[in-house]
């Protein structure tokens, strides 16, 4: 469709001035199916969730709604502990899922960046769980959860545990079962991104270094950290705000409970919009939501100095 | 620097990273000096970690239901017969085909027309357009749940794949089109201006030139939004009522779910779920190679 648009264009005869070459309409023609989609099914339900915010609207109580002003902002913050409940949990969860896909990802980039024998199927295999699904994920740790036939089933055979529940129903230890579970999926973002950037060490700087005897330590702090800095701040803040976003896995593996304490902010709007059919509040929560991702999105944007050099 | 950056907003899809050229005779290089215990002793820990998930559901998938055994022997394909038909996964798996590949191509083209655009052309949105692309990553599908909803029954598109097509596609949209812009601007320029002046119009220089250096990028920006939308689930949830049109990961949902969930029929869906992905990975693998070495060569 886009390239129809650019055909519909007299065809540039052959130029020697690349000014003269460039139609002026051309570009916009280009973005044009992007800018129709985005715009329609992203900046209209962004503008339309911060109206409905500022309205009582409930489609199962339609005699209540109609214009709320700054009620439902009001509540959240005074009157709805459970908001405070989910935002703190959901930094929490974005904090330590965050803090230990980096700790874990940056440690297995370092290894399966060495030379050694079977490296290829080690990266491919450590790498795997990168492509699977949360919903997926969840089926899988489901499985190795349940207290019937999970591994501490197994573990306990062998006298190592108790029999007991499953992890997943125990408030005590949920919150671990469904952190390892997302990471098992997380760490091969961060590993993959910063073997990637590894690959453009200059190899020379560690034979200088050599030269001066640092040790392996030194080397890693004063060549390789500072080299990946760029790479750790950026992928750090996008895994950050999708980690805040995403629902998949937590709704599926754990629902938000046992007694909703694994409920991110992000769930519960869904379950207020969903299931209590309460979209001027849930409206108003993501509306607080959007607030704190845009601070993230503006220190992103200042660290990434994205758009700053064109050609 | 922008191959860099490009990697960073997207990771490579895939678990190949390479490697640029080394030096054939370089002397000792320091970080290759690491004792084999310290690379293979993590390493293994690691990878036991990784592996036993997959084991455990390929396990389940495979043993008789009521089996404790931890190798599955006896051997059974009756999960996969009974997922595929009494649990509608064979009609899931076409839908989620469906939504996958023509979410493929919607991606691919737009982001192509887009990202070309934002390589070659100096225009006056640009900025307001870069800006837009980025802050939209912050926009969460999730949250937007109810009023798409609302959007789609206005387009009375509700129950239709069509809906969940469109919405894969805008959410897959801007870090496809910063994808494409980066590996287009890899492309030197001087080809395409040497094409027009062998007489090429600028869309079959496009063609003819810039469109074969490509391949790498847009294969892998099309295996991206396959495998995101393969995956993806809410929308799917929210939009498809009715059971005919349901994907893989609802079917699977619905599994676990169930009041009392049958642990062989949830592994078989998760391997019926697992397995075109592996294959699109074990097909690009060699495309991204290419792609990536070419950016690590600029960054």
């Amino acid at each position: 469709m886009a390239q129809a648009a650019a055909v519909a264009k007299p065809p540039a005869p052959p130029r020697r001035r690349r000014a003269s070459a460039t139609p002026r309409r051309l570009p916009y023609l280009l973005i044009a199916p992007a800018v129709l989609l985005m715009l329609g099914f992203i900046a209209y339900p962004v503008i339309s969730v911060f109206y409905y915010s500022l309205q009582n609207y409930n489609p199962t109580k339609p005699w209540r709604n109609g214009f709320a002003g700054f009620d439902n902002f009001v509540h959240a913050f005074t009157d709805d502990p459970l908001f405070w409940d989910t935002l703190v949990f959901s930094a929490k969860w974005v904090v330590v899922e965050v803090g230990l896909q980096l700790l874990f990802g940056l440690a297995l980039a370092l290894i399966v960046n060495q030379t050694f024998a079977g490296r290829g199927l080690g990266r491919a295999m450590v790498f795997s769980p990168w492509a699977v699904s949360g919903v997926l994920t969840s089926a899988i740790w489901v499985l190795l959860y349940n207290s019937q036939t999970g591994i501490t089933r197994y573990l306990a055979d062998m006298g190592i545990g108790s029999y007991g529940t499953s992890w997943l129903s125990d408030t005590g230890t949920v919150f671990w079962a469904a952190v390892v579970a997302d990471l098992w999926r997380g760490v091969p973002f961060f590993a993959i991104l910063i073997l990637a950037d590894l690959q453009s060490v200059s190899k020379d700087l560690y034979e200088a270094a050599e030269v001066d005897g640092a040790s392996r330590i030194k080397q890693f702090w004063h060549i390789t950290l500072p080299h990946l800095k760029d790479a750790i701040i950026l992928s750090t803040l996008l895994r950050a705000v999708w980690e805040f976003n995403n629902v998949d896995l937590l709704y599926t593996l754990t629902g938000g409970g046992p007694a909703g304490v694994t409920t991110t902010l992000p769930l519960y709007i869904a379950n207020t919009s969903v299931d209590a059919h309460n979209f001027g509040y849930a409206s108003a929560l993501t509306t607080v939501a959007f607030v704190i991702l845009l601070f993230c999105s503006i220190v992103y944007l200042r660290l990434s100095k994205f758009g700053g050099e064109n050609k | 620097m922008t191959t860099k950056e490009a990697i960073a907003v997207a990771p490579a899809p895939a678990p190949t990273v390479p490697e640029p050229p080394r030096p054939a005779k370089k002397s000792r290089r320091a970080w290759d000096e690491a004792p084999r215990w310290q690379i293979y002793l993590p390493l293994g820990i690691y990878l036991v970690f990784t592996l036993i998930p997959f084991y455990w559901i390929l396990l389940f998938s495979l043993r008789p239901a009521g089996s404790t055994s931890l190798v599955p022997w006896p051997m059974t394909f009756d999960h996969f017969e009974k997922v595929w038909t009494e649990r509608s996964f064979g009609i899931y798996f076409q839908n989620s085909v469906l939504v996958g590949v023509a979410t493929l191509f919607m991606t691919t083209l737009v982001a192509l027309a887009g990202g070309y655009a934002l390589a070659r052309f100096d225009f006056k949105v640009k900025q307001v357009f870069m800006l837009a692309l980025l802050c939209s990553q912050f926009v969460p599908g999730a949250l937007l749940l109810v009023p798409l909803f609302e959007i789609f029954a206005e387009l009375q598109m509700i129950n239709s794949l069509g809906s969940v097509i469109i919405a894969e596609t805008v959410f897959q949209l801007p870090l496809s089109i910063i994808l494409i812009s980066n590996f287009i601007k890899n492309v030197p320029y001087s080809l395409e201006e040497a094409a027009w002046v062998d007489g090429c119009g600028r869309m079959k220089a496009f063609r003819i030139v810039v469109l074969p250096l490509l391949r790498p990028g847009l294969i892998a920006v099309g295996s991206f939004a396959f495998v995101h939308s393969w995956n993806h689930f809410l929308f799917a949830l929210m939009f498809l009522n009715n059971q005919e049109k349901q994907t893989i990961p609802v079917g699977l949902n619905t599994l676990m779910g169930a009041d009392s969930v049958d642990l062989g029929a949830l592994a078989a869906g998760g391997i019926v779920a697992a397995v075109p992905v592996v294959i699109v990975f074990a097909f690009i693998q060699k495309w991204l190679i290419t792609g990536f070495s070419a950016g690590a060569v600029k960054g």
